[in-house]
C-alpha cells in the first residue's frame, strides 16, 4: 500500500509534483480508502447509527457551532456522549448529521486534507476552498446517499480576510450554500431553526452565541426524540465549538453547565420559553 | 545502464564518478545546522528567501532539512508530506516515524543513485522530536542512499566538515534554544577559508524547530521579533513561547480526532 512495492522506494506517484490534493492522491494510490471508493450491494438498507442535529450561528467576529450528543440506531439510543462538531484545522468546525460512521471517516479525511494542503503549499486554504473541498467529498458520496447512507455536513469557519465568520450549509448532491446569521441541520432542525429565528441577534457576543446555541439544541431536543437534550444526571452538556480570530476551540464543560443550568431554570412553568 | 556506450567503465568508477558528481552539487550550496536543544530540535540555515523552504513540517513531531538542488529536495518532501499523511490516515497518527520515513527516503536515494542517469544532488535530514530529549531521532541522508543516526547535532552543505568540527567542541546536552540559535548562526557566519566572518541578519535565516512541548504539530518557523529577541543574549528571551500570539491553544495543537471524539493533548505514548 505505502512504500513496499518497490523494495521499499517510494512509489513513483509519490515524487510526482503537482496535486496538494490529499484526496486526489488517496484516489490514485489507495482507492479503497476513500469513504466513495465503496460500493454496496444493491438493493441492501443498512441500519447504521445516525447523528442528529447540529446548529450554528454567528455573532460579531466569529461562528459557534453546537451539537447534540445523541446517535440513533432505529428506535434505539446508539451512543449518548457522541460528539459530532470537530475542529477541522485551525480556524473551521466542522459538524455533521446522518451516518455517523460515514461522516466521522469524512471528517477524517477533510482534516488531512487540509494539513495536507497547508503541508504542501506552505499556506492555509481559503475559507471558500475548504467548503468547495467539503462539497466535492459529499458529492462522491451520492452512491451511498442514494442507499440510505447520507451524509450533511455544517461548514462554518472564521474569514481571516474580512475578520467574520461564515456558515456553509450542503445538499446530498454535494451543493454547497452559504448562509447567513444562522443554519441548523438534522432531524432536530426544524425546531433548532424555529428557535434560532427568534433568539438571534446580529452582532451579538460570543456568550450571547453559545446560550442561544444550547438553547436552540434544547427546543429541539424537547420536540424531536432522536435529539438528546442536556443529561443532567450524567452531567453530558451539547458540544460547542466557536471559531474566531483566534482560531477554533472547544468551549469547555464547567462554562457550559452553567448555561445549561440556566436555561433549564428559565424553563420552569414555561416549557415553551416564552418571552 | 553502460549499454551504448563504447568503452568498459568499471562499477568502481562509475560510482565514484556519480559520487563526485552529486558531492560537487551539494557543497555548492550554504549549510544547514540542525542542533538538539533542551525542549527540541533546532533547524538552522542561511536561506533569504521566505518563501523557497529548506526546512519544512512532515508531520505532528517530524520535519525535513535539505541541501542541494531544490527541485529534487522538493520533490523528495512533498512524497515524505504524501507517505506520512497516508500512513497516519490508514493507521493512525502515531505510527508515523521517522525511522520508516528515512528508510523510503534511503531506498528512493539509494535507487536512483544507480539506476537513473544522475543522481540526486542532495543530502537530507529527518528528524523526530520524542518525549524526552533522549527519544530524539536525527537521520542524515547523502545522496547514495546511506542512513546515518546523529545525535546532537548535524551540519550539511557547503563547509559542513568545519562546522561539524566547532559543534563537536562547543555543541553540549541542554542548550537552550537561545544559546543553540547564537551558536549555529555564528558557525554558519564563519568562513570556511579563514576569512572574516560574516555577521548574518535574522532577514538572511530560516529557522525552524521541533518543540517537544508542544501537544500536536511541533514544528514552528521562526521569524521576525521572535528570532531577533531569541538571538540578542542581552534579551531575556531563552525559548520559543508556549502558544502563538494570543491564543491560548489553537487546534494547531489540540484538535479533535473524529475516532477516538477527543482531543489529542497528550505527546506520543513513550
Amino acid at each position: 500500500m505505502t512504500a513496499g512495492a518497490d523494495h521499499g522506494r517510494l512509489p513513483g506517484a509519490f515524487l510526482v509534483p503537482g496535486s496538494s490534493s490529499f484526496t486526489e492522491f488517496l484516489a490514485a494510490q489507495a482507492p479503497t480508502l476513500l469513504p466513495s471508493g465503496r460500493t454496496l450491494p444493491p438493493g441492501a438498507a443498512v441500519d447504521a447509527p445516525h447523528g442528529t442535529t447540529i446548529v450554528t450561528l454567528t455573532y460579531a467576529g466569529g461562528v459557534v457551532m453546537a451539537g447534540d450528543r445523541r446517535a440513533t440506531m432505529g428506535n434505539l439510543i446508539a451512543n449518548r456522549d457522541m460528539e459530532k462538531v470537530f475542529a477541522t484545522d485551525e480556524y473551521s468546525l466542522v459538524g455533521i448529521a446522518g451516518t455517523a460512521g460515514l461522516a466521522i471517516e469524512l471528517v477524517r479525511l477533510f482534516q488531512v486534507e487540509l494539513e495536507h494542503y497547508e503541508k504542501i503549499e506552505g499556506t492555509l486554504m481559503s475559507l471558500e476552498g475548504k467548503a468547495n473541498r467539503l462539497a466535492s467529498m459529499i458529492r462522491g458520496n451520492l452512491g451511498m446517499a442514494m442507499q440510505g447512507l447520507s451524509v450533511v455536513p455544517l461548514f462554518a469557519g472564521y474569514d481571516t480576510d474580512t475578520g467574520i465568520g461564515r456558515i456553509f450549509s450542503y445538499d446530498v448532491t454535494g451543493g454547497c450554500y452559504e448562509e447567513h446569521d444562522h443554519h441548523s441541520v438534522g432531524s432536530g432542525s426544524l425546531f433548532a431553526r424555529g428557535a434560532m429565528k427568534k433568539l438571534y441577534r446580529r452582532g451579538g457576543t460570543r456568550d450571547d452565541a453559545v446560550r442561544v446555541a444550547v438553547e436552540a439544541l434544547y427546543d429541539a431536543a424537547d420536540d424531536d426524540s432522536a435529539t438528546g437534550g442536556p443529561d443532567v444526571g450524567r452531567r453530558i452538556w451539547p458540544t460547542v465549538g466557536v471559531v474566531d480570530d483566534d482560531g477554533a476551540r472547544f468551549v469547555p464543560d464547567d462554562e457550559i453547565a452553567p448555561v445549561v443550568d440556566a436555561i433549564l431554570a428559565s424553563r420552569v412553568d414555561n416549557p415553551g420559553g416564552a418571552r | 545502464m553502460t549499454a551504448g556506450m563504447p568503452f568498459y567503465v568499471s562499477p568502481e568508477q562509475l560510482m565514484k564518478d556519480r559520487a563526485d558528481f552529486a558531492r560537487k552539487g551539494i557543497a555548492r550550496g550554504r549549510a544547514i545546522v540542525v542542533l538538539a536543544y533542551d525542549n527540541g530540535i533546532a533547524f538552522i540555515g542561511e536561506n533569504p528567501s521566505r518563501a523557497l523552504h529548506k526546512v519544512s513540517e512532515i508531520y505532528d513531531r517530524i520535519a525535513f532539512a535539505a541541501v542541494g538542488k531544490y527541485n529534487e529536495f522538493e520533490n523528495l518532501r512533498v512524497a515524505g508530506v504524501r507517505y506520512a499523511d497516508l500512513r497516519g490516515y490508514s493507521y493512525d497518527r502515531s505510527d508515523v516515524t521517522a525511522r520508516g520515513l528515512a528508510n523510503a527516503y534511503a531506498q528512493t536515494l539509494g535507487a536512483v543513485f544507480t539506476q537513473e542517469s544522475k543522481p540526486y544532488e542532495v543530502e537530507i535530514v529527518v528528524a523526530e522530536v520524542g518525549a524526552t530529549p533522549d527519544a530524539d531521532q536525527v537521520y542524515r541522508l547523502t545522496y547514495d542512499g546511506s542512513v546515518a543516526d546523529e545525535h546532537g547535532f548535524v551540519a550539511m552543505g557547503g563547509g559542513a566538515e568545519q562546522i561539524e568540527t566547532a559543534l563537536r567542541e562547543q555543541w553540549r546536552e541542554g542548550m537552550n534554544l537561545s544559546e543553540a540559535l547564537v551558536l549555529a548562526v555564528g558557525l554558519l557566519g564563519a568562513d570556511p577559508n579563514g576569512g572574516p566572518n560574516r555577521e548574518l541578519t535574522p532577514s538572511q535565516l530560516e529557522v525552524a524547530v521541533l518543540d517537544r512541548n508542544r501537544p500536536r504539530r511541533t514544528f514552528r518557523r521562526i521569524t521576525g521579533q521572535l528570532l531577533e529577541r531569541l538571538l540578542n543574549s542581552e534579551d531575556p528571551t531563552r525559548d520559543a513561547p508556549a502558544a502563538d500570539d494570543g491564543a491560548e491553544t489553537s487546534v494547531r495543537d489540540v484538535s479533535t480526532n473524529p475516532q477516538t471524539q477527543r482531543p489529542e493533548q497528550d505527546g506520543p505514548s513513550e
